[in-house]
């Protein structure tokens, strides 16, 4: 014991010790930051301004957005489903095998997306062995919207697994048991201790599990194809424009971009900085 | 204060965690306070835990007013929701997120009291307590002494049949201290049921419990009350922790501004208490001074110290390195000091000694 907290104050001397570097080298940080915003300045600068709003309408990005709407916010539903029981149970119960469930659950990060819609495809297709099955309860998934919105859950529920998971990690879980000798059942202290002191992890988890949604193209394009007005997300949508009018793809690229420091900007960069 | 002979908890725990098993029997009267006393690590918050229903009994039995909470014989076992009880936990736990009054309603919206009536009477124990104007903060902007209040403002809101004080003043600085001393005192006394107070601070125990249990390495050493554990402490542990002196008497305020506590056997001067008000001479009052506190000299000696003691040995019984040292003074006191100062000063029985200390140093407990 006192040979480690030995340790540990010489690591505290070590990192107080470190001295700031002079000024001229913040400049390494300029490839990385040249890397981002040089193709992002060509989007800006190649960008059909004047005929912005034409090229929208044609190449139907408006319908995209409305399919995206729809997609992401089911995908984002539909992971929290999924994401809340499994974080409270990798947080909170010690069972044997944790760290293998917890890295199978968050496999999909790493996964290509391409090799996420094949097996969705093989697993939830229409001779899937579950799509077989869902088929004679009439329900497809393959190429619909909602199949669509099981792709993207399918990639993003992992971020949301893992936010939700550290967040239950930071609670006071002495806190709960002092609400239930109070007199509050397991759901009165969910409600009225757990959720709310959750809600920092829960909020960010959700922003940043819908981002990774509205961006899906991999996973979407081959399990719920591409078809206007169904599965056309937005992605799927500047990928269809960059073949016929390469200045939409553009113009709805910028949107994208727009929304996603609008998402950064929401969360406050605080998840992804750490 | 109502004294009922009737036993209200009858508890038999027996409960294993990591290894360590704590074995205990508490029988508790309605309307009386005792104190579970014994070293961090002994059972006693397990013991708290177990009562509160947070801890499955591993084997035993717990009746409240005839009620059995739990029964590993019948496999009877009420959850911790259900139970009559309200608790101060150990470094109070108030709920973070929570204002005051809404931390304070909490047992009462638990239990599916409307938001307002449960506000209203929340907010009426806080005036009670004295921190109905705190009640829109959160915890994290009260002080010590506020949150203390707020804590016991929660534990009582559903007026709860056994109250369950773990360390409650464990969190707070000395001054603090011995003003929610004296108002613990005081609720405790107009609560009419089962009392359980834990602790390891015996002024606290002396000054709020009727009864002592005392409890080391998971298993109860001695019961009694504080006056036969004082007498005849059964344990090394028991005989340091309750060995302190305690003066009995009425307190009349001195010129200076000071005051003194006129016991039986003798005076004692001591500081005035903050919290008296503006009263002059206060009857039922209780000072409390550690042995520790006590300096022995062997010529009458020329300090600050308000109180020279002259008297001679009593006895001396040695403990290590410490020795405690029995002093026929009027009010007799005992006094603690190193081993290596018994006998550099030459002490045994029978020796005339000074025994001095400060004013300061005697702890008021307030009727």
């Amino acid at each position: 014991m006192r040979e480690r907290s030995g340790a540990a104050e010489t690591h505290g001397h070590a990192g107080r010790a470190r001295r700031s570097a002079p000024a001229p080298a913040a400049l390494l940080a300029l490839p990385a930051l040249a890397f981002v915003l040089v193709p992002l300045a060509g989007l800006a600068v190649k960008a059909p301004w004047s005929r912005a709003g034409s090229a929208l309408s044609r190449s139907g990005a408006w319908t995209a957005l409305g399919v995206s709407l729809e997609v992401t916010l089911g995908a984002t539903a539909l992971s929290l489903l999924v994401a809340l029981p499994a974080a409270w149970a990798l947080a909170r119960v010690p069972f044997p095998g944790r760290r293998v469930v917890r890295a199978l659950i968050v496999l999909p990060i790493v996964l290509p997306p391409v090799v996420a819609g094949v097996a969705l495809l093989a697993a939830l297709g229409r001779l899937g062995f579950v799509g077989a099955l869902l088929g004679r309860a009439g329900i497809t998934l393959a190429f619909t919207t909602a199949g669509a919105a099981v792709a993207a859950a399918f990639v993003s529920a992992p971020f949301l697994v893992l936010a939700l998971e550290a967040g239950f990690r930071g609670l006071d879980t002495r806190l709960e048991d002092a609400a239930r000798a109070l007199g509050a059942s397991r759901r009165y202290v969910f409600q009225r201790i757990v959720l709310p002191q959750l809600r920092p992890a829960l909020v960010a988890g959700l922003v940043l599990a819908w981002a990774r949604a509205l961006g899906e193209f991999g996973a979407t394009i081959t399990f719920a194809g591409n078809f206007r007005g169904t599965t056309q997300t937005l992605p799927l949508a500047v990928f269809q424009a960059l073949q016929t009018d390469p200045g939409a793809a553009i113009v709805i690229s910028l949107g994208m971009l727009a929304i996603s420091v609008g998402v950064l900007v929401a969360v406050g960069g605080r998840l992804l900085v750490r | 204060m109502s004294v009922q002979a009737a036993t209200a908890l009858e508890a038999r725990v027996a409960v294993e965690r990591n290894g360590f098993r704590v074995e205990a029997e508490l029988a508790i009267g309605a309307g009386r306070t005792v104190a579970l006393l014994g070293p961090n690590g002994a059972g006693k918050s397990t013991i708290v835990r177990a009562l509160a229903g947070l801890q499955p009994l591993d084997d035993g039995r717990l009746e409240l007013d005839g009620r059995v909470l739990e029964d590993t014989a019948t496999g009877v076992r009420v959850p911790a929701e259900r139970r009559p009880v309200g608790v101060v936990f150990q470094d109070l736990l108030l709920f973070p997120h929570l204002s005051a009054l809404e931390n304070a309603a909490f047992p009462l919206r638990a239990r599916g009291v409307p938001r307002r009536e449960a506000r209203a009477r929340a907010g009426g124990l806080l005036e009670r307590l004295g921190v109905a104007h705190r009640g829109t903060a959160r915890p994290g902007e009260l002080s010590g002494g506020e949150a203390q209040r707020v804590a016991l403002a929660r534990a009582l809101a559903h007026e709860p049949r056994m109250l369950l004080l773990d360390e409650p003043m464990s969190a707070l600085d000395v001054r603090a201290r011995g003003e929610i001393r004296t108002l613990l005192s005081d609720l405790l006394d107009g609560f009419a049921g089962v009392r359980l107070l834990v602790t390891h601070d015996p002024v606290e125990a002396m000054a709020l419990a009727d009864e002592l249990v005392l409890i080391e390495e998971g298993r109860v050493t001695q019961v009694g009350t504080p006056d036969d554990v004082r007498a005849a402490p059964r344990t090394p542990y028991a005989a340091e922790l309750v060995g302190v002196n305690l003066f009995a008497g009425s307190l009349a305020r001195l010129d200076d501004g000071s005051g003194v506590l006129r016991t039986a056997e003798g005076d004692v001067v001591v500081g005035w208490p903050a919290d008296a008000g503006a009263r002059t001479g206060i009857d039922g009052v209780l000072g409390v001074l550690r042995p520790a506190d006590v300096s022995l000299f062997r010529t009458a000696p020329e300090g600050s110290a308000r109180n020279v003691l002259m008297g001679r040995i009593a006895a001396v019984t040695r403990e290590a390195d410490r020795a405690r040292v029995r002093i026929a003074s009027s009010p007799p006191v005992v006094a603690e000091v190193t081993a290596a100062s018994v006998a550099r000063l030459g002490l045994a029985e029978g020796d005339p000694v000074y025994a001095s200390f400060k004013a300061v140093e005697v702890s008021l407990v307030l009727p």
